[in-house]
């Protein structure tokens, strides 16, 4: 039985939902390929003939499309519960940079996933965000001609995005298994960051519980209160997180009035457009390079490299405590960061005017900041509370002060 | 109307979503009660087979309906047309079949197998979806909060278009305009279909052009989601059975974890 740190939250929850939905989303993946063609005239026809006349169809089609939100949403959760507990720290660094490879894959599948349906946002989406590559200085032009398979998106694209969306979800399983096993060589992180003892078997069973029953239990019992709210989602507003432009067939020839990704891109679209020609950054390095880091690209690097400095995040968090509960100033910044990652998803889908240019550059370079600037000086300067020796003492303590509170701790296992 | 309406062309439709959502000005959706709102709406029956009739005798003339089988109209949850009628009423439409005259190709009447046809004008857009496709509610501020207690609003926009005409007319490259507070904009190039009494109900429903346009309307919704009943339900068989399996879970949780979590309450057994 794998021993697992007895004092495990409710944060210890998202990898088990996004395993579920890992597979929900190949089930239902594999069912609407049966009926989808991959063909630029026939795509949209085929997505509404699911939605029509295969049976279950509209169920089937409603679970994936929002399946990928409840994919976004958990890990999302999953990778702030990370950062939060310090759970990227060492030992668990090959976790955190497997996972940051899972969460990649998980963005270039959703994106290619989202072409396929050949609506007016899936068209001009994949225009702009190719687009991104042919920002590239020198190689730009070709290399989106590359991806693409043509000058302009078209049925080359179509078709090899359906073929790597159809791939990628495999190579994530493998990764997944791969960052499960990575997770079972060092053992679980814990809300205290304290490690489980290995002096003697029995200190080590104070500390921990047998996976089963007690973590499966736990974790199904959340799982079944996520997907009642997802299958709340599904059946009842399906459409709510998707964007009406995507029910009009896609087409060159009328462009959308206001091009948007889908909500879990957003963060990140916000990124990618905070740096305009009117940053005094952006015009500094354009003169510096003369001109080959033009703002596009400048847009272009900012946005892989907001997901660069998360991958990084072990090497530039220098604190030697683990978990963020005894980081009192540490724990000011991750709010605020938590409340930025939210401003970015807001201001990512506002149009690029007025004041929303100035909100996503200040939030952007929080961004930034959080990872170069404050968790590196943070190690040096914060001074920690004091932590107890062991997870048992966290544990003992916080049943006794839950009773001397004289509230009832069931309700919440483990924290 | 007719023909001032082949005068329209495509370029002018284009316009009109794009320049004019930047104006942002007019846009005004009347929040209309339907009956299929909420967790446990479904479609009136007699509402869709009104909307039918109203999009046979006047939609039609310029918009298509490529994606909606015809059979569906006697679905259940849908119109619900007797199977003769719908018979009777496929054969009311042509549809072109690549197989005849010897795989030249030509036109025969539709059986209930075939969809509508398709849009008879370039500048008319096909309504299969347009109820999913337009979205009548916004923000505020991008929040989505308009959207999730009124709903995303494809029907109310309809409803509020067709009977949002104030009568002005403005000429723009050859091409009349005709302002409307529920287009964003302000000005399309769509000409009034609906003055008032243009169909006549079998069941003596009101004609007036806002009953008129909310049973399109709500027809319309009904051929964008036609499975809408069947969804609300596996929602709710969904929300159903995961909550009891939650409730039971959560027993079967708390009694698993008691003798951790309370080591003292154990002991006086031992």
């Amino acid at each position: 039985m794998i021993p697992t740190p007895k004092n495990l939250n409710w944060m210890w929850i998202w990898g088990i939902v996004l395993a579920f939905t890992l597979v929900l989303m190949i089930v239902t993946g594999v069912m609407l390929v049966m009926h989808y063609t991959p063909h630029v005239d026939m795509a949209f026809a085929s997505v509404e003939h699911i939605m029509r006349n295969v049976n279950g169809g509209h169920m089937i089609r409603y679970l994936h499309m929002n399946g990928a939100s409840l994919f976004f949403f958990a890990v999302y959760l999953h990778i702030f519960r990370g950062l939060y507990y310090g759970s990227y720290k060492a030992p668990r660094e090959v976790t955190w940079i497997i996972g940051m490879l899972i969460y990649l894959l998980m963005m270039a599948t959703a994106f290619m996933g989202y072409v396929l349906p050949w609506g007016q946002m899936s068209f001009h989406g994949t225009a702009v965000i190719t687009g991104l590559f042919g920002a590239i200085p020198f190689v730009g032009e070709s290399l989106q001609t590359w991806i693409l398979g043509g000058s302009a998106v078209g049925q080359p694209a179509l078709n090899r995005f359906f073929s790597l969306h159809y791939l990628l979800p495999f190579l994530i399983t493998g990764l997944v298994i791969v960052h499960i096993w990575a997770f079972h060589t060092t053992g679980n992180n814990n809300p205290t960051g304290v490690e489980v003892r290995r002096t003697s078997k029995e200190e080590a069973q104070k500390d921990t519980l047998p996976f089963w029953p007690y973590f499966v239990i736990k974790d199904l019992y959340a799982l079944a209160i996520i997907l009642a709210i997802f299958f709340a989602v599904v059946g009842f507003m399906p459409n709510y997180l998707g964007h009406p432009d995507n029910y009009i067939e896609g087409t060159a020839l009328k462009t959308p009035s206001h091009i948007v990704p889908e909500w879990y891109f957003l963060p990140f679209y916000a990124i990618l457009r905070a740096f305009d020609s009117e940053v005094w950054l952006v015009m500094a390095v354009e003169f510096l390079t003369g001109g080959i880091v033009d703002a596009k690209f400048f847009g272009v690097l900012a946005m892989f490299g907001a997901i660069l400095v998360l991958a990084l995040v072990p090497w530039l968090d220098t604190s030697s405590v683990r978990s963020g509960r005894y980081r009192p100033m540490f724990k000011i910044a991750f709010w605020v960061l938590v409340v930025d990652f939210v401003i970015l998803t807001w201001v990512g889908a506002m149009p690029a005017e007025g004041w929303y240019p100035a909100i996503s550059l200040v939030a952007t370079t929080y961004w930034f900041a959080y990872f170069l600037v404050i968790l590196p000086l943070l190690g040096v300067f914060e001074l920690p509370l004091a932590q107890l020796a062991t997870i048992v003492d966290v544990f003992v303590a916080y049943l006794a002060a839950k009773e001397a509170l004289g509230c009832d701790p069931v309700a919440t296992p483990a924290e | 109307m007719l023909k001032r309406l082949l005068t329209t062309t495509a370029a002018v439709l284009s316009l009109g979503l794009g320049a004019a959502h930047a104006a942002g000005k007019s846009g005004y959706v009347t929040d209309y009660d339907f009956s299929f709102e909420g967790p446990f709406g479904t479609y009136d029956q007699a509402q869709l087979q009104r909307g039918l009739q109203v999009y046979t005798e006047i939609c039609s003339a310029c918009h298509g309906l490529q994606y909606v089988p015809i059979r569906t109209l006697g679905d259940e949850g849908g119109p619900h047309l007797p199977e003769e009628q719908v018979r009777a009423y496929a054969e009311f439409w042509e549809v072109w079949d690549p197989t005849l005259n010897f795989g030249e190709g030509d036109y025969r009447p539709a059986t209930e197998n075939d969809s509508f046809p398709r849009s008879s004008m370039e500048s008319a857009p096909d309504l299969s979806l347009m109820a999913k496709a337009r979205a009548g509610f916004h923000g505020p501020y991008g929040l989505g909060i308009n959207q999730f207690f009124k709903g995303m609003g494809g029907a109310e926009y309809i409803a509020s278009l067709l009977a949002g005409y104030t009568g002005e007319e403005k000429e723009e490259a050859g091409t009349i305009l005709y302002e409307n507070t529920a287009f964003p904009g302000g000005w399309i190039s769509m000409a009034p279909p609906l003055w008032g009494d243009d169909v006549e109900y079998a069941d003596g429903a009101p004609t007036d052009v806002e009953s008129v346009s909310q049973d399109v309307a709500a027809f319309l919704m009904w051929t964008a989601e036609p499975k809408l009943a069947a969804r609300k339900q596996s929602g709710f068989a969904g929300v159903l059975m995961l909550g009891i399996l939650a409730v039971l879970l959560y027993f079967v949780n708390k009694r698993l974890w008691d003798p951790i979590k309370h080591p003292k309450r154990q002991e006086p057994a031992e």
